[in-house]
Formats: C-alpha cells, structure tokens, sequence
C-alpha cells in the first residue's frame, strides 16, 4: 500500500447560477497575457451543447483519455513509439479556432473617428492577426442554450435519447457544468508528454507544467479527454490550471472556489492507495469505473490506514484533515457526488452533485402528504434526463444517478417537514438508504456549509522543501520576461499585437518606444 | 594553398564549430524556457501536415545519409563488399529521393510560413533565417547530388570532404585535404561552407529542437511524478558543510 494525499473538489450543481464569475476570476489571476487570451482554465458551459473546445467529450474523434485493449490500459491518440514516429504533424489535435479565435476590439475608433451621421463603432479585431474579423465562435457560445439548436445535436452525451423532442421547445432542458483540470489520479495528459515536462505532485496530487522542459511537441493537449490542457500561442508552450497553488500551499481555496457567488465549490484531500490506481483504471465495464476509482480511496478514520499514512511520510495535520475532507464525505460518506466522465479512466478528481430538476413543479404542488410512492417515480421525469447525467457522471449507469437523486429528494423532503414541523414519513429516507443524522448532514454540508467547512485545506509543508529558487520555472507557469526567443517577428507601430517586455513593463515605462 | 584555403577550410570551420557548441551549452543553461521546437500547428494544421511530414523525414535520411558518405571511411565499404557502382546508385537514387523530399517539404513549409497570416504574424526574425539558410543549404545540395553527381560527374566526396570532415572533427586538419577541397567542384565548396555557416547560427535559432527529441519517453513510467522533499533534502544531506 502505497499512500498518497490528493486534492480535489466538489461541485454542487444544483447551486451553479452560470454567472461565468469563477471563470472571470480564473482568467483575471491567470491568463491575462499574450497568448493565453483564449484559455479558460475554468469555463461553465451549459449543457447540452458541444462546450469549449468545440466537441471536447467526442473522444472517438479527439482521442482523449485512456482505452482498455486486451486487459492492458493504453493512451487512445496512441503509445510511445507512435507518438515518437507522428511527432512532427499531430493528427489529432485541435485547433484553436475550435476554442475560438481570440479578439479585442478596435476601441480606438471611438475616440479617433471624425465626425459622421452615425455613431462610429469598434469593430472586434483578431489578436491572431490583427485585423478586422467575424465572430462566429466564443468560449460560451452557447451560453443558456443559445443556438443549441444547432449544436445541440453533436452533444455526445445526447446519444440514445429522444434528440428530436429534447429540443423541442416545451420539453427542453438544461444545466451549468462548470469544469478546471481535473487533476486526474491517472493523468492521460502527463502520460502523454513525451519530454516529461508535465508531473503530478506527489505530495497533494496537482498536476503541473514544467515551463522550462516543455518543448512543444503538443500531445499532452491530445492526450487530455477534458481538453484542459491549453497551447499558449505565443511562448508554444502548454499551460494549465494550476489548481492555484500558490494559495492552496497557504491554505487558502482556488480563486474559482473563493469567487464563486453560489458557494457551490468545496475543497478538501482524500488519502488513497497509489497501487491501486491502475488496476482500478483497467476495469474492463466502463460501468464499474466510479466504483473502481471510490476503491482506491482510504478511510482517513481508520487508526491503522492514519498510522500507516503518517509512517509513509504524510504529515500528521493532512491525515487529520482528510478526515474533516468535505470531498471524502460528499464522495465517500454521502456518496452523492460523482466523477465526470469516468469512461476516459484518467480517474478525475473534481467530482460533482448532480443538479435535481425543479421537482416540486414535477410533484404538480402536492408536496404536503408526500410517501416514496409518490415522491421517488418523479425522478424519472425530471426535466434533465436521467440518461443525460448518467452519460455525463457515470458512463451510463442509470442505477448510479438515481441513488443520488434519490438522496437529494429525500433529504429536501426531510428538511421541508423537519422546518414545517410536521410529521415525516421516515421511509422516504429509508428507500434512500439514509438515517436522519445522515440527512441532516448531507443538508449542513450541501446547503449552509461554512466557509471552513467548505475548504479544509492542510498548508503546504514548505519547512521540508529544498531550494524552491531552483525550481523556479518548472512549477506550471513563468512570468514573460525570461523568454527570449518566443517573440513574435517585426512589430509594426499599428499593429495591436504586443512584445512581452514592452507589455509587461508598460506600466512602469510608458514612454518606452515599443508600448503600443 | 592560399592563406584563404587555410581560412576557409580550418579556421571557418572551427569558428563554426566552436560556436555550435559554446553556443547550445550557453542557450541551455540560460534560456531552457526558449528551448522549443515552436510549433504552429495550433494555429494552422492544414498546411503543415504535409510540408513538416515530408520535410522531416525527409530531413532524417539525409542525415543519415550524409553519414553513411562522410564519416564513414570508402574503405570500409569496400571491405564490407559493397563497390563504387552499388554505393553511388544508393546514394543517388535514395540520397536523391531524400533530398527532394526536404526541398519540395521545405518549400511548402516556407510557403506556409510566408502566406498564412496566423503564421506570418508570430514568425521571428530567427525563423526567417533559420528557414531560408537551411534552404539554401539543402537546394545547394540537392543540386549538387541531382545535378552533379547524378549526371555523370566525376568528383568524388568520399574521398576529400569526407576524410577532410574527418580530420577536422578529430582535430588533426592535414595540407593534402586542405588542398583538395580547394580543388572540389564550386557546388560542392559552396555546400560545405554554407553548412558551417549554419552550424554557427544553429543555437540561435529554433533549429535546437534537433537535441530534445525524446527518446528517454520510450523507457519511461507513463505517469511523472515530482516530489519537493527527498531530492533537495537528501543533496543536502550530502553536503558536509551544513
């Protein structure tokens, strides 16, 4: 047994608003330099749609993720030797303008223009190329369903329902999914780098880019099944959610999670057994992977697995909030949060709650004398499908996503009479398979949680750390300054695109003849 | 032999030389994060797929086979069994088939980088010149083999660039070489110093990505993990000083 402490996080759908505030915030602290204008390292799109990159779940096209051929787990896009013999044309590599093609606009216009009879206009400018363009792609298109549709269709998860009528105007649906990296327990992305710039952490599982080693050869971007891990244009290195390491090191939340409006983001560690992780992502039923992946989890309550952590080296404040993990209960205890996308076995580790349709409109109003016979057949018309969210969750498995709501339902159930004062049917729960106490806490947790309960987050042991000077560069991210040769060739005065050094010092230096 | 032999033929050579080395170890060890292979294939992969396909493979036999002309002695082949008859058909039916590869893979290549507008726009100046003196480089030797070589000329490489090359890489340049080159065919001068002259600029350019190919990913466990405490804590324990 091999114990290693990981992070991870836990969304509750149900509270997602799709403000796009996380991905705001994401994109302020991260990728607000030349380059990186296209990523969003957290993006919330709204499902069903095809998201950001355009078809990122299609992954019989993109390739993503890890596939089981005769028992044994292999890349998708491919194994070493066919990586090394295709490296200098990737086939299976997206473009950026599936992304979108990034744009400012031409504000100067506003200013500059003479006088005219009507109103002078920025037009959006490609910060590819600098001239005028059409916009005819974003990174939230199809935000609340706009022109869905028309991509609607290409949803993979769509597959097998009813496509026709789910588009249909009375019967349409939908819900946010916001997604970062997912900081796989078995990453398809660093598997894939053939220069081994991209590691996972071993001490709390962040996967992370080496700026320093990366050299360009792209298939991490084909190798991740999530389409998480982004090409920075102009340094032609890849960048990547960082988890925001440098808070959670101090103990402070991701900027998403400390962003988001909702509350909806919870972070914590889970211990789990490292020699585990690949048998459980070689399970041959895609339906089992959710169950596989839960395997590989350690009780952090367990006074043996606690001894035996410790004696591994994990220090004694991170086995003891393992055990206050609110990703450990929501995953483990309550188990009503889930992986997305357990069929590309890269064993995810931001899981979510499924969001719960408006089920007092699918009760018709009749919520006061409610029994299981009532109460439980509803899930199955729910406006979100159930297929949907298991297609999303569980590699199809029906069984799965209706536990959980019925664990949602029964604990709303129970809170409503507990709050009205007024006489419960407790069977609801029973069928649920909850007790009252378990209720109470799944409501605590889910719906009133404090910020501490929400994040616990062990500091980072940094007294134990060598020369973090050296190290600089290799931990996921680089300030532009240090690279010389990744600026673009000769930039005229007009042209909007800007060097890194005249970029960075502006501020300091206006004068200079290089700022634009 | 004119002082100009001597310079052209030892002292450029080794100013080269000394530059394609002093110059990687310096760009190593101060600039790991320009070290790439730069690829534009996100911003364009139509294009590219053929051009950067053929180019280099195309590239990797004429390495292979300058190899096989130059560094490895006449001699050996003989004793091997292979004649001048079998050795010349390879080396122009595959050495010329490679060598049309790189060009017709470069030209697109170049068409690409001077056309597509994304590309244009993020092209440096050391893309240019890397691109346009390994242009030459190639065209000047394409010519040489299809031109030359091909078409009944009776210069023989193997036996003065190639031992030439060899007594310049192993530091021992004699006068009866020297005087050889002096004598090549135009062509094939122009071919050896225009390559020298883009050894020298080799470091500086993109072209580095030559050395990261990755191999070490064949021998490797799929998934990296890195670890801030036992490397640094036990180099510090090594150190007695502390």
């Amino acid at each position: 047994m091999k114990i290693r402490a990981q992070f991870g996080m836990v969304m509750n759908l149900d509270k997602c608003i799709g403000c796009h505030t996380c991905s705001v915030t994401c994109s302020n602290t991260w990728t607000n330099r030349p380059g990186t204008e296209y990523m969003y390292w957290n993006n919330v799109e709204t499902k069903p749609g095809v998201g950001y990159p355009r078809g990122w779940e299609d992954n019989e096209e993109r390739k993503g993720g890890w596939q089981v051929k005769n028992g044994k787990l292999e890349l998708k896009a491919g194994g070493k030797v066919s990586k090394l013999l295709n490296i200098f044309y990737n086939k299976n590599l997206v473009q950026i303008d599936e992304y979108y093609e990034p744009w400012t606009y031409d504000y100067e216009n506003l200013v500059n223009s003479p006088e005219k009879d009507h109103q002078p206009v920025a037009r959006p400018v490609s910060q590819l190329t600098g001239e005028y363009m059409d916009i005819t792609w974003g990174p939230n298109w199809e935000d609340d369903l706009a022109g869905v549709y028309e991509t609607g269709k290409n949803d993979p998860n769509m597959k097998g329902l009813d496509e026709q009528i789910k588009f249909e105007f009375e019967e349409t649906f939908m819900m946010y999914l916001p997604r970062i990296c997912e900081h796989c327990q078995n990453p398809s992305c660093v598997s894939s780098c053939p220069s081994g710039a991209m590691y996972k952490r071993e001490e709390d599982g962040i996967v992370l880019v080496d700026q320093d080693t990366c050299r360009s050869w792209r298939y991490c971007m084909t190798g991740c099944p999530y389409k998480k891990v982004y090409f920075n244009w102009k340094t032609h290195k890849a960048e990547k959610c960082t988890f925001c390491f440098p808070r959670i090191e101090n103990g402070q939340p991701t900027i998403c999670s400390e962003t988001c409006v909702g509350r909806l983001r919870y972070i914590g560690i889970v211990l789990y057994d490292a020699d585990k992780v690949l048998k459980a992502a070689s399970v041959e039923d895609e339906k089992e992977l959710y169950e596989a992946q839960l395997g590989t989890f350690l009780d952090p309550h367990d006074p043996a697995i606690q001894k035996e952590a410790i004696k591994q080296g994990i220090p004694e404040d991170w086995v003891e909030a393992a055990g206050r993990s609110p990703v450990y209960k929501f995953a483990v205890e309550q188990k009503i949060a889930l992986p997305l996308h357990p069929e590309y076995r890269t064993m995810p580790m931001v899981w979510y709650i499924p969001p719960l349709s408006p089920f007092m409109n699918a009760l018709g109003g009749q919520v006061n004398s409610l029994s299981p016979e009532v109460i439980f057949p509803t899930i199955n018309q729910f406006r979100i499908p159930i297929d949907y969210l298991a297609s999303l969750f569980t590699a199809g498995d029906t069984d799965v996503i209706k536990r959980v709501l019925k664990k949602l339902v029964a604990m709303r159930t129970y809170m409503r009479f507990k709050e009205l004062n007024k006489d419960f049917d407790r069977s609801i729960l029973k069928e649920a398979g909850m007790t009252e106490e378990v209720a109470e806490e799944m409501y605590q947790l889910s719906a009133i949680a404090k910020y501490e309960d929400r994040y616990v987050i062990p500091k980072s042991h940094r007294e134990d750390a060598g020369d973090m000077y050296a190290r600089q560069g290799s931990a996921g991210f680089e300030f532009m300054e240090a690279c010389r040769s990744c600026m673009g060739g000769s930039q005229g005065e007009a042209d909007p695109l800007e060097y890194y050094e005249s970029g960075f010092w502006r501020e300091l230096d206006e004068g200079s003849p290089k700022g634009i | 032999m004119s002082n100009l032999d001597i310079f052209l033929w030892v002292v450029f050579p080794y100013i080269a030389i000394t530059i394609f080395i002093l110059g990687h170890i310096y760009r190593y060890n101060t600039d790991q994060f320009g070290w790439t292979a730069k690829s534009s294939q996100f911003l364009e992969q139509k294009r590219l797929r053929f051009g950067s396909t053929v180019f280099h493979w195309g590239i990797i036999f004429v390495f292979f086979g300058h190899v096989a002309g130059l560094l490895i002695p006449k001699a050996w082949y003989t004793l091997f069994g292979i004649s001048d008859h079998m050795y010349h058909f390879g080396a122009i039916w595959f050495g010329g088939l490679a060598g049309l590869a790189v060009v017709v893979g470069g030209f697109f290549l170049f068409l690409r980088r001077v056309s597509v507008k994304r590309v244009v726009k993020n092209s440096s100046v050391s893309d240019y010149v890397a691109l346009i003196m390994l242009g030459i480089v190639v065209l000047v030797g394409f010519t040489n083999t299809a031109g030359y070589s091909a078409s009944g000329g009776t210069f023989d490489y193997r036996v003065t660039i190639g031992p030439w090359l060899r007594e310049i890489i192993t530091l021992q340049p004699t006068q009866g070489m020297i005087a050889a080159m002096s004598e090549a065919p135009i062509g094939f001068k122009l071919h050896v110093l225009l390559a020298f002259l883009l050894f020298a600029i080799w470091p500086f350019t993109r072209l580095v990505h030559v050395f990261s190919l990755p191999l070490k990913y064949l021998r490797r466990n799929y998934v990296v993990y890195r670890n801030v405490k036992p490397y640094h804590k036990t180099k510090v324990a090594e150190r007695k000083d502390i």
